[in-house]
């Protein structure tokens, strides 16, 4: 028997289990015709607030809407967007700062997914963590508010980058603290050259309805993003 | 801090290879990481040696190789190596390029073992649910 170590090649991703569900859960959505949309942001950007805006106005124009919402500890946020009367579930991760394909796929399990047009997932507070898990969504949202200061891409340019669309929230406040919107642009920019970008305020109205209609324009094409 | 996670994820991964390759210790784990990753190499070290006590692979090394980011320039139609990532331009002419062409590998790569365990023994992974 030898006791020298040998080499073995081994060649896989870390992360294998969490893709290969990520892959069959995107299929699951497209077999019922249903757009996932994921939603991550630093804590307290307003992904909740938008997103019970968002759930009651597509609700108003007709759309079948549901919300997976992410968190660490408490009920809060679902109860939040059940005042939209859309269904609602929470995820509650414990310790655990993100959400991986197998949470969400276990969330899902009383859900009839054709009865839904577009499904949320609201991720937990966090620029780093979500990054590294793809969660079988169409389309991720990064947001970024006014209050947390242009430069946030250039921190945090890994969950930029995974991103496909980036929102600056709060742009009622972007006045009162001096908000560097051209310095914003630009950081966006240089760490995802081309990315969309929409400016908006959950709380006074502004900017949404171009984000309702990209929301929806993006619905209708189904234009899955092969992660 | 999703670091622990993907120290367990590694020690899971790496244990099952040995166990298939009739590997009766693992020494070494060799990783490939982007910095798209996610994963931050310091943070990751300090997690597996704490992830590793108490399990088969305690004692074992994590040899991390970081690999950079490779972006496709459209001007000069050939692939070049990202300076910094917060700035997602060719260094040769300046173009900004969104085409990602590699630096996103959480990948195990290789792992080193002595030959002496029993093929036919199937993986018990349960010190991973423990250990979490």
């Amino acid at each position: 028997m030898s006791t020298q170590p040998r080499l073995v090649e081994v060649r896989q991703n870390v992360l294998k289990q969490n893709d290969v569900l990520a892959r069959l859960l995107r299929q699951r959505f497209e077999d019922a015709g249903l757009f996932v949309i994921s939603l991550v942001s630093s804590p307290g950007a307003g992904k909740t607030t938008l997103l019970e805006k968002t759930l009651t106005r597509l609700r108003e124009n007709g759309r079948r809407v549901g919300a997976l919402v992410g968190d660490l500890a408490t009920e809060n946020d679902a109860a939040r967007l059940a005042r939209s009367q859309a269904p609602v579930k929470q995820i509650i991760t414990g310790t655990v700062c993100h959400l991986d394909a197998d949470m969400v796929q276990r969330s899902l399990d009383e859900w009839d997914l054709n009865e839904f047009d577009c499904l949320f997932i609201e991720n937990v507070g966090n620029l780093v963590c979500p990054s590294s898990y793809d969660l079988g969504e169409n389309l991720r949202i990064v947001l970024m508010s006014v209050t947390e200061g242009e430069d946030k891409p250039l921190k945090y340019p890994t969950i930029f980058n995974t991103a496909d669309v980036a929102l600056i929230t709060k742009m009622d406040l972007a006045e009162a603290v001096e908000f560097d919107l051209p310095g914003a642009h630009e950081s966006i920019q240089s760490v995802r050259p081309g990315m969309q970008v929409l400016e908006l305020s959950a709380k006074t109205g502004e900017g949404l309805d171009d984000y309702l209609s990209f929301v929806e324009s993006r619905m209708e094409n189904r234009v899955a993003v092969g992660r | 801090m999703h670091e622990l996670s993907i120290a367990m994820s590694i020690i899971e991964g790496a244990y099952r290879e040995a166990m298939i390759r009739g590997g009766a210790q693992v020494h070494a784990v060799h990783l490939k990481l982007g910095p798209l990753s996610g994963v931050v190499k310091d943070a990751l070290l300090f997690s597996y040696d704490l992830a590793c006590e108490g399990t088969p692979l305690d004692g074992s090394e994590l040899i991390i190789d970081e690999v950079p980011v490779v972006v496709y320039c459209p001007n000069c139609e050939t692939d070049q190596t990202l300076v910094s990532i917060q700035r997602f331009c060719c260094p040769t002419c300046g173009t900004l390029t969104p085409n990602v062409v590699s630096g996103k590998e959480l990948e195990l790569v290789a792992i080193e073992i002595t030959d002496g365990g029993d093929v036919n023994r199937p993986p018990n992974l349960s010190f991973a649910e423990a250990a979490l």
